[in-house]
């Protein structure tokens, strides 16, 4: 019993010793800020390398940055837990209200970036444009188009010519952006298509999948998609989705990111948003593929 | 075969050799599906290696990530997972010990005590996004306490609970009654016996009931996603009221959200993940084991 | 307790004794609350669940549609539609399939470990079961987004590997070392009596096993089966990388399906907080909620039963 204790009091030292030691590392925090940025997934990858590029440059601000969707950022701006919300969709009416009333100001929105929403097909797809009709076709809730023959096109390597819809969750600011322009805003998706959570997610899939079309940010095109032409009309012109098309509008699915911010943002906060609105700030966007502000 | 000359030696009619020839086929039949279990363990730890070992440096340990993710190290999120390990068990141990003690040496054989055990199993198979929206609904929000270390080591407490009680009180029942007995003759009170005998002797199996748990808390990804975790943090948490990145969120979030992340990285992650995991599951049953050889009854 | 310590001084005595029969009625207590702590906790887990998501469902949801409808369109701009049929359906077929691995894998090494097995052999069988289900669900995940999928499109000629195989697989795998640990206990609670008295009168081990252990431990390996199934309804990021999130009923394993747990963990962080989309995730949650306690209540009460015997 005497060998039991000495096991049972070292392992309990050991374990207290861990505890201590997590709290050594990290250095100095007095002289610290940290800036609070909660939100969107589509913004969540370019958020990071901000605070990272940030915090490179100012090595006392920190930004911790948190995905979670445009809903928890608005969220935890009504619980004022934290300082940026990132957003690729507007804040609605319900949650303007709500923030009026727990904080006594209204969100207010900064564009930080312009997003191009591109339809990818498998690289081996010989398909190489695509209009808004036959998009509703595919992924409208009555929707008739289910077989690749059915857009006149036939792919290699996919069993059956099954057209394979990737999509994103309900309440994604992606999917909602899509239904609004590509399909019509009181028509819905229809069922059954692979409504993945993650920008990149969408593009494994395709890259992975030669049956398969979907949706995402330009900035997640691999080597293995390829990026779809598309033209509002069928037959009319078509525009490629690039940095300048998008930024000249004539792209016809390129919509602006936001952050919120609750009130005038002050300090640190005014600080890091007027950094990333700036040159350096948009550097960063375009190296991540999205679309910087003009 | 035999004569009644010979010794009478029990030989096999048809009966019996088909009875033995179906026993044979049912064990090497069960001996291959057990086999054909343990295939998959050997599978995943191969192929996690194979894909993985090369990003495992120094700096993948020991850097936090750069680059957007796609550089540097998960040092961070080792470090988060400490800090979440630490405080839920910090939590649900004591807690959970003293349930234990409770449900095995105080309670009446009664309904409340079937409804206690009852709470109990069901309590261990919630669902873990369940676990998650208790999480939120009451640690951030009602409590108050925010999305930080404490609110997601509160929910991890809460799952890891069950576990901690049940083996308690197997560990408390596995000592003899005739112990107590001894003691409450000699006029120690049940306090008394409790702290000096009683636990003492079945601390194998509570440190054994405990240890497992951390593998659970170390790699639940749902209860911390929305409690807790984030996605990147400059600067590592210095108390609980920091949030922290863990192994089970970069996982998660590596292998799904970030674009352009080296192959090698996300398996490195699950590799890491799993040896942290696996490492205390070998420390607790050998804990185990070593103690349980050391029982003198 | 009297005062027979000689040689000692009465003050220090009394003192020690004093605190002591102050501080044991309070450790006594502390442990009285923390053994109802159990309780407190489910109860609270279904009250919070139940009330973030109450004021919708007691008032706007249609608990038919809800239930019977396959159409979940939480956001639609003119049409919301809150129906969980095919999200049931997937947890449905994800699990069944689970199980139609799970459970003969799981009873058969159950059955190997606990009779055909000895000495430091079973205890390396049961310590590798135990590895097995200390991978986290996550690393799963993983596994069925990096490794099935394709394996699954290259042997099956599939269109897509995330789907109700993928998923079926992975939780099968998942949901064994339940099966096993708690098949094998029921194994063990039945008394070595039956088992030599089936020897003495000329049966097999196997026989044995098969004609009256099996009939003998049948609540506590149908317990094991439940809290397998448990196990599986209750999973959520393992289904959340491998199912392929689609929302429909399934015709077949190579379909993508949704689950109820992925849907809730896919959705939740894009709602407004309060909102209709929001409580509706939580009104699956307690969906959930209830589904489980149902598959543990009844597990429960089998092997209560056996105990009762």
């Amino acid at each position: 019993m005497m060998r039991n204790s000495i096991v049972v009091r070292s392992t309990i030292a050991v374990a207290c010793l861990a505890m201590v030691c997590t709290g050594c590392f990290g250095g100095d925090r007095s002289s610290r800020a940290l800036v609070q940025n909660k939100g969107s997934d589509t913004l969540v990858n370019v958020a990071q390398a901000w605070a990272e590029n940030y915090h490179s440059l100012n090595p006392n601000v920190g930004v911790a940055v948190s995905g979670g969707g445009s809903g928890t950022g608005f969220a935890a701006l009504i619980n004022d837990t934290v300082d940026i919300a990132n957003a690729s969709r507007d804040i609605t009416i319900e949650e303007q209200e709500k923030i009026r009333k727990a904080n006594g100001v209204e969100a207010l929105e900064h564009t930080v970036a312009i997003d191009a929403v591109v339809f990818f097909v498998h690289a081996s797809n010989p398909l190489d444009s695509i209009s808004f009709e036959q998009l509703a076709c595919i992924y409208a809730e009555g929707g008739t188009c289910k077989q690749w023959g059915d857009i006149g096109t036939e792919v290699p390597g996919c069993s059956g010519q099954e057209i394979i819809r990737v999509s994103r969750q309900s309440n994604s600011g992606t999917y909602a952006f899509v239904r609004e322009e590509v399909l019509g805003k009181e028509i819905d998706f229809k069922l059954g298509s692979r409504d993945l959570s993650g920008s990149k997610d969408v593009v494994d899939l395709v890259g992975t999948t030669p049956c398969a079309i979907g949706y995402s940010g330009l900035g997640y095109g691999t080597d293995e998609v390829k990026a779809l032409c598309i033209a509002r009309k069928t037959g009319a012109a078509c525009v490629t989705p690039t940095l300048a098309t998008a930024e000249d509008g004539t792209y016809a699915l390129a919509r602006p990111l936001f952050m919120y911010t609750l009130g005038e943002p002050q300090g640190a906060v005014a600080a890091y948003l007027e950094w990333i609105k700036s040159p350096a700030g948009q550097k960063i966007v375009s190296d991540n593929g999205f679309v910087p502000l003009s | 075969m035999s004569t009644a000359v010979e010794h009478h030696r029990f030989s096999a009619t048809p009966v019996t050799e088909k009875s033995h020839r179906r026993q044979s086929a049912a064990k090497a039949f069960l001996g291959v599906s057990t086999a054909l279990l343990l295939v998959p363990l050997a599978a995943i730890i191969g192929l996690l290696l194979t894909h993985g070992w090369s990003a495992i440096t120094a700096e993948f340990l020991l850097d936090a990530p750069t680059a957007g993710m796609t550089a540097g190290g998960i040092y961070p999120a080792i470090i988060g997972t400490l800090w979440l390990i630490a405080v839920s068990l910090g939590v649900a141990a004591p807690i959970g010990i003293m349930a234990g003690i409770y449900l095995n040496e105080y309670a009446p054989d009664n309904w409340i005590t079937r409804i206690i055990n009852l709470a109990i199993v069901n309590l261990a198979g919630v669902p873990s996004i369940v676990h998650a929206l208790f999480g939120v609904g009451a640690f951030v929000l009602f409590l108050g306490l925010g999305t930080n270390i404490l609110s997601a080591s509160l929910t991890l407490a809460v799952m890891t609970l069950p576990v901690i009680i049940a083996s308690t009180k197997e560990a408390l029942a596995s000592v003899p009654l005739a112990f107590r007995h001894a003691s409450w003759a000699l006029g120690a009170s049940r306090w008394q016996t409790i702290w000096n005998i009683v636990l003492p002797n079945s601390v194998s199996g509570i440190l054994t009931g405990v240890i497992l748990q951390v593998s659970r808390a170390a790699g639940e990804t749902a209860p911390i996603m929305f409690t807790g975790a984030a996605f990147y943090l400059p600067f590592l948490p210095q108390s609980v009221q920091d949030q922290c990145m863990a192994l089970s969120m970069h996982l998660f979030t590596v292998s799904t959200q970030v674009p352009n992340v080296p192959e090698a990285f996300p398996y490195a992650t699950a590799l890491v993940l799993l040896t942290l995991v696996i490492t205390f599951n070998f420390l607790s049953i050998s804990l185990r084991t070593y103690l349980r050889a050391r029982r003198k009854w | 307790m009297t005062d027979t310590t000689s040689g000692t001084p009465q003050g220090q005595v009394s003192i020690a004794r004093r605190i002591s029969a102050l501080a044991e009625p309070l450790i006594e207590l502390l442990i009285r609350i923390c053994g109802f702590s159990a309780i407190f906790f489910v109860f609270g887990i279904f009250f919070f669940v139940f009330s973030s998501g109450a004021e919708f469902m007691l008032h706007r949801l249609e608990f038919g549609e809800f239930l019977t409808s396959p159409e979940w369109y939480p956001t639609s701009v003119t049409n919301k539609r809150y129906g969980t049929l095919a999200l049931m359906a997937g947890t449905l077929s994800v699990t069944s399939l689970a199980m139609f691995i799970a459970v003969p894998f799981g009873l058969g090494t159950a059955v190997f470990i606990s009779e055909f097995c000895e000495g430091p052999f079973k205890e390396g069988l049961k310590i590798t079961v135990e590895f097995l289900a200390a991978i986290p669900s996550v690393v799963w995940g993983f596994i069925g987004l990096a490794i099935m999928n394709p394996a699954i499109i290259k042997t099956f000629d599939a269109p897509i590997g995330l789907n109700v195989l993928n998923g079926g697989i992975i939780l099968g795998l998942m949901s064994v070392p339940i099966i096993v640990s708690i098949g094998e206990d029921a194994l063990k609670a039945v008394p070595d009596t039956y088992r030599e008295a089936s020897l003495a009168l000329g049966a097999t081990k196997w026989q044995t096993v098969y004609k009256v252990l099996f009939p003998a431990a049948r609540s506590g390996l149908l317990a094991a089966v439940l809290l397998g199934v448990g196990r599986a309804i209750g999973e959520t990021i393992a289904v959340l990388m491998a199912t392929g999130h689609a929302v429909q009923i399934p015709s077949g394993p190579l379909d993508s399906v949704r689950t109820l747990t992925a849907t809730i963990a896919a959705e939740l962080g894009e709602t407004a907080q309060g909102g209709d989309h929001y409580q509706a995730l939580f009104a699956i949650g307690v969906l959930l909620f209830i589904f489980t306690f149902a598959v543990n209540l009844t597990a429960d009460l089998l092997v209560r039963g056996i105990r009762n015997k």
